[in-house]
């Protein structure tokens, strides 16, 4: 562009339109950052600060991406990165975070929110300010309660639970209240039926219900008496401990919990750092070590096996096949390439029904042929046998497609060089096909390997993970793998989600991932492979 | 080498036979699951202890029962899978492909060690961090609801985030295949960047981005575990969710409509492999494996 020269109008018009870009472009940051911020905000004052953090920095990286000139090329960037840090980087941080923590029931929510909620647990005191009371029941048995203290004032109160206003003026005419009688008790409330003693002794409920406000709870105490309940843990912000209004006794706080002198506990927790608490209690105890010892052991049995099987059931297939003579040679890859074009959960749960034990195909035909009805869910190795065999079916058509691919691909003047040598066919598979495959499907091995090793679908949809261990005091099977074990850990019911301790054994799993993938960028010279870019 | 011509055909013809042989046996090992299925689908005895090859009095009766079965909701259940499946593709698609730009075209601080974090990080299946995953939807869900637990669009985001990484380095290694004198010349010529990239690499990139798009279908349609953690309600759960959750209870009693659900479900999956065979296999073989 001339430099002395007067700018034409075009480009003059082009200046302002990029000028007036440029402000839009700002102007929607500034718009995107407010509802980030917001966000970030919102999720600091409920406590949930890594998550906020993330939001944070976010907030930043899009800034920069658009705002500073020099950044220019994160823009393009910006929106794909803010999702990975969300659901990639962040969840394997927050991942290894929690394996320190405590983290599970009894141990959800935050300081803060446990606090409050200890301070929210009440008594009825014995003594003290009391009301005269009457009920007020409803069909489908909610309640109201008239009360009159001591100097005479009176109130209608609904029960805590109940949605709206805590009190109901007494006034004739107004929310279905009837006339007032001499004590000042409404005679009649529409939808309700006022209870005599006689009632109002039988009625069984009467006496657990809340009413008020949660500032100004009140219980029904006695046939005549009513008491406000008052809380029964004072909580000290300074020595960070809890003193029990009835007996006096003090709960300090411990790694989340608080804890009486006796040992005894106040319910709930909060999450906090526990350190090396977790492999601890795994390494102390045998119902935790023992089923995770035999589950790494099967991890990897299962791992190689799967592997091994489904890549000679894939080669054996090419080199068989892969003859070019051979007629039909289409139509058959076709058909064994079924497996492949299912998804594999829905062929997990046909060949669970297949292998039933009592009503499926296999076990009828073994009946009828062997006379022998193996017990494949409940026989650990039986259970381990079929999981195999399942990943055969599921896994041989990759091979099948990789190798095919790989063995035209191996010059064919090796071979001739060997025949002429006199190499029968066995050695030339050993001594030249295999180890060239080898190298050039080599990487591929270890990511189906890694596959394999976290093939949660399989083991979750065929058995999940069973038959159980007997021995393990959570959750565990004969056929589980590490992942499948962590995910019991931390989602089965019934027995309390510990997603802290759950975090403990995946934070292992990620190093023997981490080994694995090392091993395989090696094979591969992906690493090379970025810095050749530069 | 010297031996007699007739013997030759032979031993060829020997050899043909074993082959057809064991071709049939392989054949049968891999059909048969299918075959079954479809067989207890038109099967009017919804039982599987009472299940034949041949199934006597076939009928559509377990189809028709897909379409008002209360326990049983299949169709929303492939809507939410189509909507889910489809949505998280068109988005990972999209945001890869712009950072993959970035990654091939740009020189910057910074550059290798991202790249390298993302080719370690993608080698962690964000199943792993599931409980970090679900307390992500969950707090998110606190502020906003419309994106958290029990959500599609908290789902969607889930997958498209957890996607991310494999996506960027499968599509960066293909730009970096495009000679970058292509754009240099259209630099030259005043092009802006956004211009190279809309009109010059984006019409090249078609095979790759119909591999990531159909990988990426497929990914997501079949993903139960994760759709399963965080959609809990059954009228938003995905079809695999709700084939898995109906098979763990009295599955063997309604074998039937579970096969016509279970047949239905994988007609997406195996249009698509038909029609594109070709680019699939060529992206599997591209190190990623089937999920």
């Amino acid at each position: 562009m001339a430099t002395n020269d007067t700018p034409t109008t075009g480009e003059f018009a082009k200046k302002t339109i990029k000028g007036a870009g440029n402000l839009l472009i700002t102007l929607i940051i500034l718009v995107v950052d407010f509802v980030l911020g917001l966000f970030a905000f919102k999720l600091f004052s409920l406590g949930y600060v890594p998550i906020g953090i993330c939001i944070v920095l976010i907030m930043i990286l899009i800034s920069v991406a658009f705002l500073v000139p020099k950044a220019h090329m994160f823009k393009w960037m910006a929106v794909g990165l803010s999702a990975w840090l969300l659901f990639s980087i962040f969840p394997i941080i927050y991942t290894i975070y929690n394996a320190f923590t405590n983290y599970g029931d009894g141990h959800l929510i935050t300081q803060a929110q446990a606090i409050k909620q200890i301070e929210a647990q009440t008594y009825l005191p014995e003594t003290g300010k009391s009301y005269q009371w009457i009920a007020y029941r409803s069909p489908d048995n909610k309640y109201l309660l008239w009360l009159k203290d001591a100097e005479g004032n009176t109130s209608l109160v609904t029960q805590v639970d109940v949605e709206g206003a805590a009190e109901i003026p007494i006034v004739t005419g107004e929310n279905g209240i009837g006339e007032i009688d001499a004590e000042g008790a409404p005679v009649t409330i529409e939808g309700y039926q006022r209870l005599n003693r006689i009632l109002a002794s039988t009625d069984k409920n009467l006496t657990k219900i809340k009413f008020g406000n949660p500032e100004k709870t009140i219980q029904v105490r006695s046939p005549s008496e009513a008491a406000e309940l008052l809380p029964l843990y004072a909580y000290d912000a300074e020595t960070n401990t809890f003193t029990d209004q009835l007996t006096g006794k003090v709960y300090y706080d411990q790694k989340g919990t608080y804890v009486a002198k006796t040992g005894q506990r106040l319910i709930p927790g909060y999450t906090a750092v526990v350190g090396m608490d977790n492999f601890v209690q795994f390494i102390n105890s045998p119902g935790l070590r023992g089923p995770l010892v035999t589950i790494v052991i099967w991890n990897f049995i299962f791992a190689t096996g799967s592997l091994l099987l489904t890549f000679s059931v894939g080669l054996l297939i090419s080199i068989i096949y892969g003859d070019p003579k051979f007629k039909g040679k289409k139509l058959l890859r076709s058909l064994l390439l079924i497996p492949y074009t299912i998804p594999s959960l829905i062929t997990i749960l046909i060949w669970r029904g297949m292998f039933n034990p009592d009503l499926g195909i296999i076990n009828r035909m073994l009946e009828s042929v062997l006379n022998i009805s193996p017990r494949w869910f409940t026989e650990p190795w039986l259970a381990r046998a079929a999981l195999l065999i399942v990943n055969t079916w599921l896994g041989y058509p990759y091979w099948m497609l990789v190798t095919s691919g790989a063995l035209q691909s191996i010059p064919s003047d090796i071979y001739e060089a060997a025949e002429i040598d006199g190499a029968s066919g066995w050695q030339k598979f050993w001594g030249i096909t295999l180890p060239l495959l080898l190298v050039s499907v080599g990487p591929l091995m270890i990511s189906s390997f890694i596959f394999n090793f976290n093939n949660f679908n399989l083991i979750y949809a065929f058995i999940n993970g069973g038959p159980p261990i007997p021995t393990a005091t959570t959750q565990a099977g004969y056929t589980d793998i590490i992942i499948s074990y962590v995910y019991n850990l931390a989602f089965a019911s019934g027995r309390g989600v510990q997603y802290g301790y759950a975090s403990a054994i995946t934070l292992l799993l990620f190093i023997l991932i981490a080994i694995m993938s090392l091993l395989q960028f090696r094979f591969t010279n992906m690493w090379e492979e970025v810095g050749e870019n530069v | 080498m010297s031996k007699h011509p007739k013997s030759i055909s032979r031993s060829r013809r020997i050899s043909l036979i074993w082959r057809w042989v064991l071709a049939v046996v392989l054949v049968t090992f891999s059909v048969f699951p299918v075959l079954w299925i479809i067989s207890a689908s038109i099967n009017p005895v919804n039982d599987l202890a009472s299940q034949q090859l041949i199934p006597p009095n076939a009928n559509f009766d377990n189809f028709k029962q897909l379409v008002s079965n209360p326990i049983f909701p299949f169709f929303t259940w492939l809507k939410n899978s189509l909507i889910v499946s489809t949505i998280s593709t068109l988005l990972t698609l999209s945001l890869t492909t712009l950072a993959a730009f970035a990654f091939s075209r740009f020189r910057f601080k910074g550059r290798q060690s991202l790249l390298k974090s993302i080719l370690l990080v993608q080698s962690f299946p964000n199943l792993l961090a599931i409980v970090a995953l679900f307390t992500i939807s969950k707090q998110i869900g606190d502020v906003v609801p419309w994106l958290g637990l029990n959500t599609h669009a908290g789902l969607i985001l889930v997958y498209s985030g957890g996607a991310m990484g494999m996506n960027i380095w499968l599509m960066k290694g293909y730009m970096d295949t495009i000679p970058r004198d292509i754009d240099e010349s259209a630099h030259v010529d005043g092009a802006t960047d956004w211009q190279v990239f809309w009109k010059l690499i984006l019409p090249l990139l078609r095979p790759i981005l119909v591999v990531i798009s159909i990988l990426s279908f497929i990914g997501t349609y079949g993903e139960f575990i994760i759709a399963r953690t965080l959609l809990t309600q059954r009228e938003m759960q995905t079809v695999m969710v709700g084939l898995q959750i109906f098979t763990a209870g009295q599955y063997t009693k309604n074998w039937g409509v579970f096969a016509a659900g279970a047949l239905i479900a994988s007609v997406p999956i195996m249009v698509i492999y038909l029609i594109l065979q070709d680019q699939i296999v060529g992206g599997l073989t591209q190190g990623s494996v089937k999920g």
